[in-house]
């Protein structure tokens, strides 16, 4: 796909130079109709290869999601999509309100947890307008299928976005280009294959049209634009709460445009619209509320803001006073006192509690040791770990070494767009690196610089490639009419090792970008779409042996236990055991409250008269634990024992962790600490 | 659209008060000479085959001969039928005889009563010889209520060693057929005999009318005792080729209660002494021809299931998730396809109708209540549904796939289902073959209008600016 989108562009592209040099009818009139219906037919036939193309990819991005529907059974997948899934389906049968008052009395007893107000509804909303929307259509569907099917559909729109996207910072090569690459690119399908029903489904696509919008708003310094990018901001903050990256990207590009001197009435326009509309809009959140006047990991967007105001405040100035020593002056007064005052009231914001300080997770991004030391229920998500090498690798194949060569066209076409991305890509790459989940940010970034590189790289072989053609044409004397004369000269005097070099050059990017095509199928049917609460295995005569105990287990507490059955297990299954089991849990995926966390990591590490102590103020009635020993699953709880004993340790120095091991070893066996073998594990 | 439904129903209704008004000849005239039972407690669907040598002994004709039932028995009583056999010994033909409630004001203890209608009334003086099948559910008591895992599940039968009879029987006897050798205890009755898997009461003779001997047999029965407490058959046609069927079942384990805790380690090392009360699976028979046959439940596709296609059937072996222990329960649905012309014909008067097989496809289970939803094809009218048996039925309105006035479905339901009641019923209904094409006309005329619109903006400039 990737490899023939890019040589039938660079040929359509390329079309309209040949086309007037070969005039053949000597009949003027009749020749200039033949040349003009001709001219209309690339264009149009340029406009059909563009759709179709696009229309693949599209179809494409769907349809390579949809391994683990085939494999296995349309469901929804992990941990967290089940809370979404069971949020979707509130939604859908109570309507929005009791939605957004909805107190869950099933989740975190005795406590529960105020959902409306404690979650990014973005994505829960947008799968219930799709089903209402095809109800409305008399499309019988069920809301599970519908879910199932948001992230790869999202996945696909996504592809579109990409399209323009590269279209505005490059051309429509290399957006086409990048819609390809972006459609199977592992990093990003790891987070959307069909039945990974999370927040990241929709929120890629929002951050991307965010990006999008605010960038062809300051290419444009269109007010409508700077809107609709408000709107995408909006919906991003919906989504996920990623969009702290987008509230600090962009001021961040802005602060650069402004350092080096790109400032214009463009950006002002974007920026201030984007800003103002984007922070009352996201308000409306309720989970986000007042964060962004409040929170640190939002002053840096309003520090930039009032900077801007500054800037245009000088601006204005400068063309009042046309005395250049005067403005220097002024110019250093007013910066100097704009950044006090704003020293002054960050510090008293800070100082007096009013502007929070930055949370763990935002700490534990800029310094990834943080999170290891001080907070160890962030250290405990795998997901949260730095990332390895290999997995970068894994998930970007390619595009890890076409990443620097689009960076370095970039920086030869410089221009607002291309700064941004440039931006963009290198943040999220620093972000990646620190946090495994993260490199799905990244992916767009990579995506598009790496298209930018493929299709620039490629461009320049053809023209190669056609200036070649075009060289006995060009002695026939009629050489200057072609935009590209000028490199023609220094063409003609090496052409044969050129055309050829060109020629394996083409080859080369046709090999590797097919090996990208072959990797990212395999790894996507391989390691990313396992539904992970199904396991399969091939058994001893080949065939298939499918695990399903998780479901067993909740399905029968679901069936058999009383409807107001308090059921302990370790946070991990909680999000599950609400949805599919339907009965209370203790605590869950959202792990917002850590002293409950490690009351249920105590009550799992002490003693079992001490534990049963626990577990009666807890009122539970069941405990779920989860041992693979016999058909050996890793992830067990046994596996995450040692988080329970530090979690619970953290709040409770009664649990410690040496106790727990021997010689400094984790062991499970005859062999291990006595007070492990004693617990309630 | 249901005066059908109601004319049937009034008809019933004035056959049953004709039933009433007449005159029934006392029961001192009828006498019965020989009356033989056998109880087959193998199951937990308890079947019991009663053969009668009635005689009249008055003067006048009868037309009926009535059956008594303890109230507790006329709860569980699923299934009555009665055939009275004719001709010679290698010739012998049955006729079935209609079975119908009857109230008598004189009814000692609340004694609930059927009465059977011969075919030709009993001369004064003749005699016949009646076979009787009824069929009792949940009459197995299961004690001790609770048993562990490991231990095997025994039960009460509660019965009366003399037959209830409105009538003087003249010499009676009981046979109640066990499913194992082990009987824990048993009421004697003299002359009373057990040997193998056979209990023997009787014979008696000479007992006067309305005469009950309570009788408790205490027995071990490891059958599943499996119970949909509530099953949900939706029926629906298309016309353009196949029949979707798709049943949802709340299934439970009606035997003795699950106690302490469940060990899969050793349910699993050893299949033939741990939990063998317990079911882990069961059988539906599907018809032939079955296609895209699916099991699933609210969290998903269960994966243990296998289906064998035969000629004359199809057999679906399913395992719920977990093995069902007594008071334990699961629910699942199972769906699947059926090729249209086994099942939909043309009545000669141009009506089309459906015949398809009532009751529950799983073997040896009972339905607490079934119901069936047949969903017609939009556009369809009159419907009207033929039942060989009374079943409550009401019209309801369905929207599926692209439904603009919706779906028509007749809804049947009757509680206390039993494999004896998967005979064959009918919905009769007319329909329009022009209405098959409304939903791709439908389809094709939004993509064109959508094609349209594309041409159309493609070739229309919007712009402000010129």
């Amino acid at each position: 796909m990737v490899g023939k989108s890019e040589p039938i562009n660079g040929t359509a592209k390329s079309q309209p130079p040949p086309s007037p040099l070969s005039p053949k009818s000597p009949d003027l009139l009749s020749g200039y109709f033949s040349f003009k219906s001709l001219k209309l037919k690339t264009k149009q036939q340029e406009l059909l290869i563009r759709v179709s193309i696009l229309c693949l990819v599209y179809i494409l991005a769907f349809v390579t999601r949809l391994f683990s529907v085939l494999r296995y059974e349309s469901m929804i997948h992990e941990f967290d999509p089940y809370f979404n899934y069971r949020t979707t389906l509130f939604l859908t049968e109570k309507g929005f309100y009791e939605f957004w008052n909805w107190f869950d009395s099933e989740s975190w007893y005795p406590l529960g947890r105020i959902i409306g107000g404690t979650l990014y509804p973005g994505l829960m909303v947008t799968a219930a307008l799709l089903y209402w929307g095809l109800r409305f259509l008399r499309f019988a569907v069920h809301i599970r299928e519908v879910c199932v099917l948001t992230a790869p559909f999202f996945a696909s729109n996504t592809t579109i976005l990409a399209y323009f996207f590269g279209k505005e910072i490059w051309d429509t090569g290399a957006g086409l280009v990048a819609a390809a690459l972006i459609a199977i690119c592992p990093g990003y399908i790891s987070r959307s294959v069909a039945g990974s029903y999370d927040n990241e489904g929709v929120a890629i696509f929002a951050l991307l049209l965010t990006f999008y919008l605010f960038v062809k708003a300051v290419n444009t310094g269109s007010l409508s634009w700077g809107l609709a990018s408000a709107f995408g901001y909006f919906y991003m903050v919906s989504a996920w709460g990623g969009y702290v990256f987008i509230i600090n990207l962009v001021p961040l590009y802005v602060l650069v445009l402004l350092i080096t001197g790109r400032y214009s009435m463009r950006l002002y326009v974007a920026y201030n619209c984007m800003y103002i509309l984007g922070m009352l809009l996201a308000m409306q959140i309720r989970f986000v509320g007042f964060q962004h006047v409040q929170s640190g990991e939002h002053m840096a967007a309003m520090g930039v803001f009032f900077l801007m105001q500054v800037f245009y405040l000088l601006d204005w100035l400068k063309h009042l006073l046309s005395d250049t020593k005067l403005f220097q002056a002024f110019l250093r007064m007013t910066v100097t006192s704009a950044v006090g005052v704003g020293a002054v009231a960050l510090g008293v914001g800070t100082a007096s509690g009013y502007i929070s300080p930055w949370t763990g997770r935002f700490y534990s991004l800029l310094d990834p040791t943080y999170a290891k030391d001080h907070i160890p229920i962030i250290a405990s998500v795998s997901e949260h770990q730095p990332t390895a090498w290999s997995s970068f690798m894994f998930d970007f194949q390619i595009l890890l070494f076409l990443f620097p060569a689009g960076l370095y066209f970039c920086f030869k076409r410089l221009s607002d767009a291309t700064i941004f991305i440039v931006m963009y890509g290198l943040t999220s790459m620093y972000f990646a690196g620190v946090m495994v989940r993260l490199i799905l940010v990244a992916t767009p970034a990579v995506c598009l610089i790496s298209a930018i590189a493929v299709s620039a790289t490629i461009k320049n072989l053809t023209l190669l490639l056609r200036a070649k053609t075009k060289a006995p044409q060009s002695a026939s004397g009629k050489g200057g009419s072609s935009g590209k004369a000028a490199s023609k000269g220094s063409l003609d005097q090496s052409q044969p090792f050129q055309k050829n070099g060109a020629i394996a050059l083409l080859f080369g990017a046709f090999y590797l970008l097919s090996k990208y095509v072959t990797h990212c199928t395999w790894v996507t049917s391989e390691a990313y779409s396992s539904p992970s609460i199904v396991l399969a295995a091939r058994g001893a005569h080949g065939n298939r042996v499918i695990f399903d105990d998780y479901r067993e287990a909740y399905f029968w507490l679901r069936q058999n236990t009383p409807p107001d059955a308090k059921v302990m297990s370790w946070w991990d299954y909680g999000y599950q055991i609400t949805a599919m089991g339907n009965r209370t849990v203790i605590v869950d995926n959202n792990t917002w409250n850590n002293t409950h966390i490690a009351t249920v990591g105590r009550a799992m590490s002490s003693y079992e008269d001490e534990a049963y102590e626990i577990m009666r103020s807890l009122d539970v009635d069941y405990v779920l634990v989860v041992f693979g020993g016999v058909t050996g699953y890793s992830s067990d709880d046994i596996n995450k024992f040692l988080w329970m004993v530090r979690i619970g340790g953290g709040v409770f120095p009664v649990i410690k962790e040496p106790d727990y091991l021997v010689n400094g070893e984790y062991r499970v066996d005859k062999g291990a600490a006595p007070k492990m073998l004693n617990c309630l594990m | 659209m249901a005066i059908p439904l109601r004319l049937r129903a009034a008809v019933s209704i004035s056959i049953f008060a004709l039933l009433l008004i007449l005159p029934s000849c006392s029961a001192q005239d009828i006498q019965v000479v020989n009356a033989e039972r056998r109880i087959d407690l193998t199951s937990h669907i308890i079947k019991v085959f009663l053969t009668l040598k009635v005689e009249n002994t008055g003067a006048s004709p009868a037309s009926e001969i009535l059956l008594a039932f303890p109230p507790t028995q006329v709860d569980h009583l699923a299934v009555v039928k009665a055939q009275v056999a004719t001709g010679k010994r290698k010739k012998k033909t049955y006729t079935p005889l209609d079975v119908n409630p009857k109230e008598l004001p004189d009814a000692p203890n609340g004694t609930k009563y059927l009465s059977i209608s011969l075919l030709n009334p009993l001369a004064a003086g003749e005699a016949v010889t009646l076979e009787v099948l009824y069929i009792l559910t949940h009459s197995l008591e299961p004690f001790p209520v609770e048993i562990s895992q490991s231990e095997s599940q025994l039960v009460y039968y509660h019965d009366s060693a003399l037959i209830l009879s409105p009538y003087h029987i003249k010499q009676q006897i009981t046979f109640i057929k066990t499913p194992t050798t082990k009987v824990e205890s048993f009421t004697v009755v003299d002359p009373t005999h057990r040997a193998g898997t056979e209990l023997k009461y009787g014979p008696y003779n000479d007992r006067p009318p309305h005469s009950y001997s309570p009788v408790i047999v205490h027995l071990e029965n490891n059958s599943p005792f499996a119970v949909v407490e509530e099953l949900v058959r939706e029926v629906e046609i298309s016309h353009w080729g196949s029949l979707q069927i798709t049943e949802q079942y709340k299934l439970a384990h009606a035997g003795a209660r699950h106690k302490g805790v469940f060990s899969r380690v050793e349910y699993q090392s050893r299949p033939g002494h741990s939990g063998v009360s317990s079911f882990r699976h069961l059988l539906a028979r599907l018809p032939p021809r079955v296609h895209s046959v699916y099991y699933r439940d609210e969290i998903g596709n269960i994966s243990s299931s296998r289906l064998r296609l035969g000629a004359l059937k199809s057999e679906l072996e399913i395992e719920p998730r977990y093995p069902l222990f007594g008071g334990w329960k699961a629910t699942f649905v199972i769906g699947y396809g059926l090729p249209l012309e086994d099942f939909l014909f043309e009545s000669p008067d141009g009506r089309r109708y459906l015949n398809f097989s009532y009751g529950c496809p799983l073997v040896e289970t009972v339905v607490d209540k079934l119901t069936i939803k047949v969903v017609l094809p939009e556009g369809s009218k009159e419907p009207s549904a033929v039942v060989p048996f009374p079943v409550n039925q009401y019209l309801e309105k369905k929207y599926s796939y692209l439904d603009i006035v919706g779906r028509t479905v007749v809804v049947l339901e009757k509680n206390n289902v039993v494999p004896e009641h998967n005979i064959p019923f009918q919905v009769y209904y007319h329909f329009n073959p022009i209405f098959m094409l409304a939903e791709p006309l439908m389809l094709t005329s939004v993509f064109f209008l959508l094609f349209v619109t594309c041409v159309a903006y493609l070739h229309i400039d919007l712009s402000l600016r010129k």
